[in-house]
């Protein structure tokens, strides 16, 4: 797969896919990294997500945008996974072998060493977006990252309402606009609980300032 | 409009220049923003008819997926968001095949029934009167009214217009656009009075009677430029469309209130949602519609 294919089909359909299904309402575009090594950590809740971040990032940085997404979900099918590596340009994370002797952050510590911009779902999973937060516990991955990245900016992004246009296990998606709130980039100040903790604090101060969720 | 226009950007330009301190970029946004729609509305009434449909379908989509996105809504009710898109696509479905008589009923009536049976069909009877009456608001303002908008392009070359169907869009978008900045500007410059405090605090009395004066005369004087009113015909329209605007302007803030929110998007840069700018589009279009239809159109 040429890179050229993948800008291609990023700018041609995604961009404009996912600019019909959300209105891809972005506040703070600005602020996201345009070259790596960088960290994007956003809240997830369904698989437009990824579409949303892929569609706003300036063209001059796609090429170098990675979602981290969980290896057994995405490569489990030969189709689905050559679509996976290829187009949507994927850093697998093994979620399963997770607590085992393996590194499974490997292939993300691998694409920041290149200078890639990976995007992480320190959920881990999709969501419901239900609870008093929007979203669930965090893991830490993010923070082993950044600790390893230590120059890395960490940029926060809230994601509001992707998880009505097509929630985890729906299959017909339906058009809500869907408001993206960049927050200013964190840096590895030596603690993983602190940051963390910092971490949720930001998207949790994003999620405050997006437009209300009117959803029951 | 043009000149309306430039004069803005000129008067912009030289604010940022005496005030450097102060930031404008707002104001230019908004106009570069004004410059963008024009071009592409008036781009599309040149094209013709099928260009015209197509915009105003677009701009109903952005509108209704707005609405829909900040109303409350039950989960339950996806199949009848997708439902309501499709709806759209059959109204305007129905401007495209120049079928007057089904439009007309289609959202008032037949949309008014079978979507809340389509909800009541998925079993969810909390809240269901509720977001029954939402949706179909939603509708008739986002998808119903503007879509008369559209519907004007198929008057026939047959009708005595002086400036062909693309005229009558032109000019209800000129008035409405035209109405809701005189009354901005008459707000500004002479504001003393509220008008309504609890639903927008910014509007006045000054403001409203300004604007109302300013884009009645405008109507008055440029409407036989590009309508086929005269008369009486000319003079209601003069006197009612101004005050359309200011009741959509107003009753839109109301919703925008209730559900919280001060924009509906940042769709338009310098302006907000797509629903923030054709509020008032959604009340003045289909009474222009129906006066022209009542006064001066054979056809409708």
């Amino acid at each position: 797969m040429k890179g050229w294919l993948r800008f291609l089909l990023l700018i041609l359909v995604a961009r404009p896919l996912a600019l019909f299904m959300t209105g891809a309402d972005v506040s703070g575009r600005e602020r996201l990294p345009l070259k790596g090594p960088a960290i994007v950590a956003a809240n997830h809740s369904s698989h437009v997500d990824t579409l949303l971040l892929l569609a706003i990032f300036p063209s001059r940085a796609l090429a170098r945008v990675r979602p981290a997404a969980a290896a057994d979900y995405f490569l489990r099918d030969p189709v689905i996974g050559w679509f996976s590596r290829h187009v949507i340009g994927i850093v697998p994370v093994a979620r399963r072998k997770f607590g085992r002797d393996e590194d499974v952050l490997a292939p993300a510590r691998a694409a920041l060493a290149a200078g890639d911009i990976v995007v992480v779902f320190p959920e881990g999973t999709r969501g419901d977006g239900e609870g008093d937060e929007g979203m669930g516990q965090l893991k830490s991955g993010v923070a082993r990252l950044a600790e390893a990245f230590p120059d890395a900016p960490v940029t926060p992004v809230w994601i509001q309402g992707a998880g009505r246009v097509l929630p985890k296990g729906e299959t017909i998606p339906v058009p809500l606009n869907c408001a993206v709130l960049v927050g200013e980039p964190l840096a590895w100040e030596g603690d993983r609980h602190a940051f963390m903790t910092k971490l949720r604090a930001s998207l949790l101060a994003l999620r405050a300032e997006a437009p209300p969720l009117r959803w029951s | 409009m043009v000149i309306l226009l430039g004069v803005a950007g000129i008067v912009a330009a030289v604010l940022t220049a005496l005030r450097p301190d102060k930031s404008y970029l707002e104001l230019r946004q908004r106009i570069a923003s004004w410059w963008v729609m024009v071009a592409l509305l008036a781009g599309a009434l040149l094209v013709g008819w099928q260009a015209t449909v197509v915009v105003f379908a677009l701009i109903s989509f952005m509108a209704l997926r707005e609405f829909l996105s900040l109303a409350p809504i039950r989960k339950e009710d996806r199949p009848a968001i997708l439902a309501a898109y499709l709806i759209l696509i059959a109204a305007y479905g129905f401007v495209a095949a120049d079928q007057y008589m089904f439009y007309l009923v289609f959202i008032p009536v037949w949309t008014f029934l079978g979507l809340p049976f389509l909800m009541a069909m998925l079993g969810q009877t909390r809240g269901f009167l509720t977001t029954a009456a939402t949706f179909h608001w939603g509708l008739v303002t986002c998808v119903y009214n503007l879509g008369f908008a559209a519907f004007l392009m198929r008057t026939p070359a047959s009708e005595p217009l002086p400036a062909g169907a693309a005229g009558l869009v032109f000019f209800l978008l000129l008035v409405t656009e035209f109405n809701d900045v005189a009354q901005y500007v008459f707000g500004k410059l002479l504001g003393r009075h509220k008008i309504a405090p609890t639903v927008s605090p910014n509007k006045t009395w000054e403001g409203f009677l300004g604007g109302w004066l300013a884009t009645a005369l405008l109507i008055w004087f440029v409407g036989p430029v590009f309508t086929p009113l005269a008369g009486l015909g000319l003079l209601v329209v003069a006197v009612t469309l101004p005050v359309a605007g200011f009741a959509g302007d107003v009753t839109m803030s109301a919703v925008k209130r209730d559900i919280g929110v001060k924009d509906t998007s940042h769709a338009i840069p310098g302006h907000g949602g797509v629903l923030d700018r054709a509020d008032s589009l959604t009340f003045t279009a289909p009474l222009y519609f129906h006066l022209l239809a009542l006064f001066a159109l054979v056809k409708f």
